[in-house]
């Protein structure tokens, strides 16, 4: 009993350490994005690799999750005979909460995973310690064009995912079901309103993404010196940044209300 | 015994060498006085009551060593005593638990990474596994301390990236990958991108191992070559013992968390019965052969 409390402690103890590393963490990115020179090069090839190669999968769950909303909410909305609203209920979840989020978690999956997969193969090939040795600091030369690429890629992919996911919903209840098309649209642009709501996605969004950012690379950078330590790392990212990415948006809606 | 074992200094580590030259021979000798210059003077890395365990396991126990300016020094010791840790330590890689370390009169052990920055600007540093970075090719990998800290155009660039590849014996590399060179050449690869900064200190972790025999003279001529006309200090771990012998200046024979220093006649003469089986008979031949021969040239 003793033990396990004792063991409890000491869990704890090392969860609020490791807060604190991946604070400091974050703070040397930062400072880092002030230090000239700005890796331009790394940064349009991390923005490729985690952005542009996501587009396929983000534009594919985007129009797939527009027709189940479609689908569902015209149902749904039917019963009260509200059909006429579905492009207001679509596009208000989508953009709001939708959107930021299953993107966000989209790209753990794909790219965030895969970045702390990268750098931790980095560092137990003794890459990073490599470039220290050339005096050149792996966190401003590895960790935050990767960082800031995930963060810069985020708020573009939600868009994206939105706008497919309002087609898709168009499709189904316009094309589909026969809903009229100028009501549907005429719902949606008197819904969504700037500040509300699409500046809330895109914080969100731009959020989400910097959390990524320093959750990927931090996990990748801090990863157990052997490939066990690598794909504990990178599942690890991918559990982590979901429940901060999940629990942050909690948080921002609640205080975006306010 | 001591006039042997002066003679064999003298003669030991550049007898028989191809290079070595008249000049060099007589720079050699002079650096080898019973107290020179280079020996008055502190090392250029120094390593004080040195403690450093991972976990249970413990690696050195109030380790003394010096690595004197413009010399070669080589770290022997079976494989982990801690030779590459060592080396990490000089580099600031790894923080002694105790100690101090110093490099060129800097203090490593508790200087932040920008003061490391600064003292690793004065360092090479061959991995023992090469440590490119796997995503760019053998070129730009070499040319990656340049463009970072010189402003060197691109055509001085290269040509001093394709000297140094030259050098290690590397053509027609610059567009592979570190991934599709073999073991050898790799690293000879990262030996270029260790020099090619021209580091004052130069720290190799087996440079030998895994090259066929002309690749090994080659390394070993240009490493020679480093130290002695630009007087380039040398720390060196190697288990090739006959080239080690042949180069080394200085012997650190790693053991029991602590070391045994000496000239490589010296330690052939040593009566410590663990050193005479680390040398082996090989290494002991070597030794007393140099040391006869130098002894007959003397005589
Ligand atoms: N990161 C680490 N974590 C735990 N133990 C380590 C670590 N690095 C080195 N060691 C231990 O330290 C000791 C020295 O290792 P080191 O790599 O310095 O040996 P070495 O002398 O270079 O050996 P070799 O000749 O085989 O290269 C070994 O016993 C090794 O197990
Ligand atoms: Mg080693």
């Amino acid at each position: 009993m003793m033990n396990r409390i004792r063991k409890l402690g000491a869990d704890s103890l090392g969860q609020v350490e490791e807060i604190g590393e991946v604070v400091r963490f974050g703070g040397r990115i930062l400072l880092a994005t002030t230090r000239p020179p700005f890796r331009w090069r790394s940064f349009m090839a991390a923005v490729f690799d985690s952005g542009v190669l996501s587009v396929a999968l983000i534009c594919a769950s985007g129009i797939t999750v527009g027709f189940v909303l479609g689908l569902q909410l015209y149902n749904t909305l039917a019963r009260f005979g509200a059909e006429d609203s579905l492009g207001t209920a679509v596009g208000l979840s989508l953009i709001r909460e939708l959107g930021p989020v299953l993107t966000g978690l989209l790209v753990t999956g794909r790219a965030g995973s895969a970045i702390t997969a990268e750098i931790g193969a980095m560092r137990i090939s003794q890459q990073l310690d490599g470039l220290r040795m050339m005096a050149i600091d792996p966190i401003h030369f590895i960790v935050m064009p990767r960082a800031t690429a995930l963060a810069f890629v985020m708020p573009l992919l939600s868009a994206i995912f939105v706008a497919l996911g309002i087609s898709g919903a168009y499709l189904i209840g316009v094309e589909l079901l026969g809903l009229d098309g100028g009501s549907y649209l005429a719902g949606l642009e008197s819904a969504v309103e700037f500040r509300a709501d699409v500046l809330q996605s895109l914080v969100k969004s731009l959020i989400f993404g910097l959390l990524l950012g320093l959750i990927a690379t931090w996990r990748g950078y801090s990863c157990e010196p052997h490939s066990a330590g690598v794909s504990r790392a990178t599942t690890s990212t991918v559990v982590t940044a979901s429940i901060c990415i999940l629990l942050a948006d909690y948080l921002l809606t609640a205080l975006w209300s306010v | 015994m001591l006039g042997f074992a002066n003679a064999g200094r003298a003669g030991v580590p550049r007898a028989g060498h191809p290079g070595a030259s008249i000049d060099g021979m007589g720079r050699f000798e002079e650096v080898l006085g019973h107290v020179t210059e280079a020996e008055a003077e502190f090392g250029h890395v120094e390593v004080r009551g040195v403690a450093l365990a991972f976990g249970q396991r413990r690696v050195f126990e109030g380790l003394d060593c010096d690595f004197a300016r413009g010399r070669i020094s080589v770290l022997m010791g079976g494989s982990g005593t801690g030779k590459s840790t060592l080396l990490r330590m000089i580099g600031g890689l790894q923080r002694p638990d105790a100690g101090s370390v110093r490099v060129a009169g800097d203090v490593i052990e508790t200087s932040d990474e920008a003061g490391l920055a600064k003292v690793r600007n004065r360092l090479g540093m061959l991995f023992q596994n090469g440590a490119l970075l796997d995503s760019m090719s053998v070129f730009d990998n070499v040319a990656l301390p340049l463009r970072e800290h010189t402003d060197q155009t691109e055509s001085e660039i290269a040509d001093r990236v394709h000297d140094r590849l030259a050098a290690v014996g590397l053509l027609d590399v610059d567009d592979l990958l570190p991934g599709e060179l073999s073991g050898g050449m790799l690293r000879r690869a990262a030996l270029a991108r260790a020099i090619v900064t021209e580091p004052e200190i130069l720290l190799c972790d087996e440079p030998f191992s895994g090259l066929d025999p002309p690749n090994v003279s080659r390394i070993e001529a240009l490493l020679t070559h480093l130290n002695r006309d630009r007087g380039l200090t040398l720390i060196v771990t190697s288990h090739h013992m006959a080239t080690s012998l042949r180069m080394a200046h200085r012997i650190l024979l790693l053991r029991n968390g602590g070391c045994v220093e000496g000239s490589p006649a010296e330690l052939a003469s040593s009566r410590d019965s663990a050193i005479r089986e680390f040398l082996g008979k090989d290494g002991a031949e070597h030794l007393s052969r140099c040391g006869s021969e130098a002894q007959g040239a003397k005589g």
